[in-house]
C-alpha cells in the first residue's frame, strides 16, 4: 500500500473554490447538528439511566415553542444552503460568451475529443490554463458522464441530446477525468487525463509541434506516441512492414502491382491503410484519419525518409531499392 | 381483557392456545389467512433475499480490496452490484418492516382480529414469491448488469444480461406492495377498536398509513416504467432509445417519480418502529406526538415532488433544477422534526439500556448522519461535484442500512417476545447491536471521503490513491457481517430455548402488549376498549410501575396542541 490517504481532491478550476467554500459551510452546519444531537443523546442516556426497575419518566408531552424553533431555525439554514448552491449551479449552467470549444463524444467505452482546429484525442484532453473551456458533448450509445473531480465539474452525456459544460482551469498539471454514469461492462476504465498547459505550450501542442521544430525528431516521437513500432518493427517481423529502406523504393503489393513509396503513398497508407496492401501482410492497420494532423503526417514522412539507409531485413546491404516493404 | 397468560411465582408459561399452535401442518401455513402467520412467511422470505443481497455485498467488498479489482471480472462485478441493489431494495427493504412487522402488528395495534382483507394479504405474499422467482431466474440465467436503476438505453438495448425476466419480476412484485398498502389503509380506516381514535393510534400505525399512501400511488408508476423498458427491449418500441425516436431522460423522470418516494417507503416504517421503542424504554410519552404523526404524512406528500433532484446533471432545465432543489430542502424539515422530538423524549425519562433501545439510539445517530449528508446532495452547487460518486453510496446506505435496517432489526428485537413468546439472550443481543453500529460506521463513513475525492460509483477498479479508504470499508463490512449473523443465530435459538416472555415484558403501553405472547389467532380474547392516551405510563396501573395513578381521570392531551 504505497498510496497515501488523501482527504480532498486538488483544486484546479474556477469552480473549485466556490464549491469548496459551500462545502465547508454545509459541513460546519452538519457537524454542529450531528454533534449537538449526539451529545444530547449520550448525555441523556447516562443522566437519565433507570435506577429502579419500576421507575417511570416525567410525563412531558411536548412544547410548542420548541417545535416552532426547530422548524423555523433549520428552515433558514436550509434556505441559505439552497440559495448558495443555486448561485453556483446557475453560474455553471450559464456558459460565458468567449470559450474554447472542445467536442466530446462518449461511446462504450472511450472518450473521443476534438480540439477547435480539428486535432483529435482519445481519453486525453489538453486545455490551456486560465481560459474558459466549453465541452460540447454527445453520446453514440448509452448515457455517459464526463467528470473532473479536480475541477468539481461533471455533466451527463446523453444520446439524442447535446449537453455542454464549462470550466476555467486555474492550475497546470494532469488531472483524472472519469465516466461517472454507469454505462456497461468497462465503465470503470472509461476515463483519462486532462492536461492543463501554459497557453504557449498549448498553442504549440495544438499545432502538433510540441515545442520542437525538427521534423525527424518529431516524427520519431510520434512513431513512439502512436505506437507505430508495435507492428512496424525494424526487423520486418511485425504485423506491418519495416520502415527501413522503404522511402523512394518500389513496393510490391498484394494484388501483384508495384508502387513507388513516395510522400503521397505514405500519407495514404497512414490515413487509408487498406487502400494498398503490401504483399505478404494482412489488412489489419486502423485508420489514423483525424488522429494525426497534416503537420504530423509530414513529420512521420520525414522520419520514414530518415530510415532510408537503414539495413533492410533480408537484404545483405543497405541503400539498395527494396521490394515488398513499405 | 388481558389474556389467560398469568405468572406463577414470577415465571410465565406460554398460553395454552396461540396462533402458532392453533393448527398444524404445511397446509395450515401455506393457506393461512392469519396476518401473523403471513408475517412469518414474509419474515422467512425477506430474510432469504437479505442473505442473497448480503452475499453479493460481501463479494463486492472483497473485490474492491485492491485498485485493480481482486476477485471477479468487470462483467461479474457489474452484475454483483446490480443484483445486490435489486435484491435488497425491491425484495428486502421495501417489504421488510411493512410486510413483516406491519402485517403482524397493525391489526393488533388497532384492536382488530385481522387485516381488512385477509385473503388478499395472503395473495400479496404469493405475488411477492412469483415476482421474486422471476428475479432469481434472471440472476441464475446470465445475471443482471444494468444497475438497480435500469437506466435506458443501457437496460433496454445495450445490456447483454437477463433484463427481461428481472423487469417482469419487479413489475409483478409491485402488485404485492399495492395490495399490502391497500390492506393497511382500509384496516386503519375501518377496523379500529372502540376508543381507538386517530390521535390514539400508535405512531407505528401513522408511519404505515403514510407508507401505504406511497405504495398505492407510486408503485403503479415504477411498474409501468419498467414494463415500457421491457417492451422496448423485447419489441424495440421507441420509448426511451433516441435511435427509435424515444428519450432516455423520460425514463429517469418516471423511474424516480416512484423510486424517490420509495426511499420513504423504506425509512418511514423504521421511523415508526423507533417511535414505539423510545417511549417504551424511556417510560414517558413521546415528545410532540402530533408533530411526529404529521411529519410522516408531510414526508409522504413532499416526497412525491422531489424526484428530479436525481437528475440535476442530465441537462434538465436550470429552472426545474432550482425548483427541485428547493423542494428537496423542504422535505428535510419533517425528518429533522422527528429527530428533535425523539431526542427530546429522552429528557427526564427513565432510560433502560435494553437491546431495542440501543438500536433506537443507533438509529438516531446514523439516520442523522444520513439525513444531514442528504443536504449536500440536495444542494445544486455541491451535487455537481458529488453526484454519482461514493458520497451518494454512503449517504443512502446511512439511510437504508443505518436507518431502515437498524429500525427493522431493532423492531424484531422489540416485538420478538410478542411474536414468539420468548426472550432472546440479552447480553449477546446488546453486543450484536454495538458490533453492528461500529461495523456500519467503519464500512460506510470512509465512502463519504471517497466520494468527496471524486471516486465514481459502480467502478470495478479504481486509481491507487483510493485504496486505503476502500480497505477500511471492507474491514468494516466484515465486522458488519458478524453483527448480522449473530442475531440470526440467537433469535433462531431463542424460538425454542428462550426464556418465556409473558404478555408485556418491557412493559409497554400499546394494545399489542395487552394480549398473550404469542397472541391467539383472533388476537384478543374479547374486543379491547381503549380508554388511555398513547404512551401514557402514568394512568396505567395495570403495568405495575411506580407512580401510577388510577385511570378514569382525564388523561392529558398529547402534544401541546
Amino acid at each position: 500500500m504505497q498510496s497515501q490517504l488523501p482527504l480532498y481532491p486538488e483544486s484546479a478550476s474556477n469552480f473549485a473554490p466556490d464549491v469548496d467554500g459551500l462545502m465547508l459551510f454545509i459541513v460546519a452546519v452538519c457537524i454542529f447538528f450531528a454533534v449537538a444531537i449526539s451529545v444530547a443523546v449520550v448525555y441523556f442516556f447516562f443522566r437519565y439511566k433507570r435506577k429502579n426497575a419500576d421507575d417511570i419518566g416525567v410525563p412531558i408531552h411536548g412544547d410548542m415553542r420548541l417545535e416552532i424553533t426547530w422548524i423555523v431555525l433549520p428552515f433558514f439554514l436550509l434556505m441559505a444552503m439552497f440559495g448558495w448552491g443555486a448561485v453556483i449551479y446557475v453560474d455553471y449552467r450559464h456558459t460565458p460568451a468567449d470559450t474554447l470549444d472542445v467536442y466530446v463524444i462518449g461511446k462504450q467505452w472511450m472518450w473521443k475529443l476534438e480540439q477547435p482546429n480539428g486535432r483529435r484525442e482519445i481519453n486525453e484532453l489538453h486545455v490551456p490554463v486560465n481560459r474558459n473551456v466549453r465541452l460540447v458533448m454527445a453520446s453514440e450509445d448509452v448515457i455517459h458522464d464526463f467528470a473532473v473531480p479536480a475541477f468539481r465539474v461533471k455533466m451527463d452525456v446523453v444520446p439524442g441530446h447535446y449537453n455542454s459544460m464549462w470550466f476555467r482551469p486555474t492550475k497546470t498539471g494532469r488531472y483524472h477525468f472519469f465516466c461517472s454514469q454507469y454505462c456497461g461492462t468497462s465503465h470503470a476504465i472509461m476515463g483519462g487525463w486532462v492536461t492543463v498547459m501554459e497557453p504557449d505550450e498549448y498553442a504549440a501542442w495544438l499545432a502538433g509541434t510540441s515545442g520542437t521544430s525538427d521534423p525527424v525528431a518529431l516524427g520519431a516521437k510520434l512513431y513512439n506516441d502512436l505506437a507505430c513500432g508495435t507492428c512496424h518493427t525494424p526487423d520486418g517481423k511485425g504485423r506491418g512492414p519495416s520502415y527501413n529502406g522503404v522511402y523512394g523504393s518500389k513496393v510490391k503489393l498484394a494484388d501483384g502491382s508495384t508502387v513507388v513509396a513516395d510522400d503521397a503513398y505514405i500519407r495514404e497508407s497512414i490515413l487509408q491503410p487498406n487502400a494498398k496492401i503490401v504483399a505478404g501482410f494482412q489488412p489489419v492497420m486502423p485508420s489514423f484519419q483525424g488522429l494525426v494532423s497534416e503537420d504530423q503526417i509530414l513529420a512521420l514522412t520525414a522520419y520514414i525518409k530518415a530510415q532510408k539507409d537503414q539495413p533492410v531485413p533480408g537484404k545483405p546491404a543497405a541503400g539498395e531499392p527494396a521490394t515488398g516493404k513499405k | 381483557m388481558s389474556g389467560t397468560q398469568t405468572s406463577t411465582g414470577g415465571e410465565f408459561k406460554l398460553p395454552r392456545e396461540h396462533y402458532l399452535n392453533a393448527t398444524y401442518g404445511i397446509r395450515s401455513w401455506l393457506l393461512t389467512t392469519d396476518h401473523k402467520r403471513i408475517a412469518l412467511l414474509y419474515l422467512a422470505s425477506v430474510t432469504f433475499f437479505f442473505f442473497v443481497g448480503g452475499i453479493f455485498a460481501t463479494l463486492i467488498r472483497i473485490h474492491l480490496l485492491t485498485p485493480a479489482g481482486y476477485l471477479v471480472t468487470p462483467e461479474t462485478y457489474n452484475k454483483l452490484f446490480t443484483m445486490h441493489g435489486v435484491a435488497m431494495i425491491f425484495f428486502f427493504l421495501i417489504p421488510s418492516i411493512p410486510a413483516v412487522l406491519g402485517n403482524f402488528l397493525i391489526p393488533i395495534m388497532v384492536g382488530a382480529k385481522d387485516l381488512a382483507f385477509p385473503k388478499i394479504n395472503l395473495l400479496s405474499w404469493y405475488i411477492y414469491l412469483v415476482g421474486g422467482s422471476f428475479v432469481l431466474y434472471s440472476f441464475a440465467t446470465g445475471g443482471l448488469d444494468t444497475g438497480w436503476t435500469f437506466y435506458t438505453p443501457l437496460s433496454s438495448i445495450y445490456s447483454n444480461s437477463a433484463v427481461t425476466p428481472a423487469v417482469i419480476g419487479i413489475f409483478i412484485n409491485g402488485f404485492s406492495s399495492i395490495l399490502t398498502g391497500l390492506n393497511f389503509l382500509v384496516t386503519v380506516h375501518t377496523m379500529r377498536a372502540p376508543g381507538m381514535t386517530w390521535f390514539r393510534l400508535p405512531l407505528f400505525v401513522w408511519a404505515h398509513y403514510a407508507t401505504s399512501l406511497i405504495m398505492i400511488l407510486g408503485t403503479p408508476v415504477i411498474a409501468i416504467t419498467l414494463l415500457l423498458a421491457g417492451l422496448e427491449r423485447m419489441f424495440h418500441f421507441g420509448f426511451f432509445n433516441p435511435a427509435y425516436g424515444g428519450d432516455p431522460i423520460l425514463f429517469q423522470h418516471l423511474f424516480w417519480f416512484y423510486s424517490h418516494p420509495a426511499v420513504y417507503i423504506m425509512i418511514l416504517p423504521a421511523m415508526g418502529v423507533i417511535s414505539e421503542i423510545i417511549p417504551t424504554f424511556v417510560r414517558k410519552p413521546i415528545f410532540g406526538y402530533s408533530f411526529i404523526a404529521a411529519s410522516s404524512i408531510g414526508i409522504a406528500v413532499i416526497g412525491f415532488i422531489v424526484w428530479a433532484h436525481h437528475m440535476f446533471l442530465t441537462g434538465e432545465a436550470t429552472y426545474a433544477a432550482i425548483a427541485f432543489s428547493f423542494l428537496s430542502y423542504l422535505v428535510a424539515i419533517p425528518s429533522a422534526v422527528k429527530v428533535f422530538n425523539w431526542t427530546s423524549t429522552l429528557y427526564k425519562g427513565s432510560i433502560s439500556w435494553d437491546t431495542p433501545m440501543l438500536y433506537a439510539l443507533g438509529f438516531i445517530g446514523l439516520f442523522t448522519i444520513g439525513g444531514l449528508t442528504g443536504l449536500f446532495l440536495a444542494c445544486l452547487g455541491l451535487d455537481i461535484h458529488l453526484h454519482d460518486t461514493y458520497f451518494v453510496i454512503a449517504h443512502f446506505h446511512y439511510i437504508m442500512v443505518g436507518g431502515a435496517v437498524m429500525g427493522y432489526v431493532g423492531g424484531l428485537h422489540f416485538w420478538w417476545p410478542k411474536i414468539t413468546g420468548r426472550l432472546y439472550p440479552e447480553f449477546l443481543a446488546r453486543a450484536a447491536a454495538i458490533i453492528l453500529f461500529v461495523g456500519f460506521n467503519l464500512t460506510f463513513f470512509p465512502q463519504f471521503i471517497l466520494g468527496g475525492l471524486g471516486m465514481p460509483r459502480r467502478y470495478h477498479n479504481y486509481p491507487p490513491e483510493f485504496q486505503v479508504l476502500n480497505v477500511m470499508s471492507t474491514a468494516g463490512a466484515s465486522i458488519l457481517a458478524i453483527g448480522y449473523l449473530l442475531p440470526m443465530i440467537y433469535l433462531t435459538w431463542s424460538m425454542r430455548y428462550g426464556k418465556i416472555a409473558g404478555p408485556n415484558p418491557w412493559p409497554s403501553t400499546g394494545l399489542e402488549w395487552k394480549t398473550d405472547s404469542p397472541p391467539l389467532t383472533e388476537n384478543f380474547h374479547e374486543t379491547p376498549v381503549v380508554d388511555w392516551e398513547p404512551y401514557d405510563f402514568v394512568h396505567r396501573p395495570d403495568l405495575g410501575l411506580s407512580g401510577a395513578k388510577a385511570p378514569g381521570k382525564l388523561a392529558p392531551a398529547h402534544g401541546d396542541d
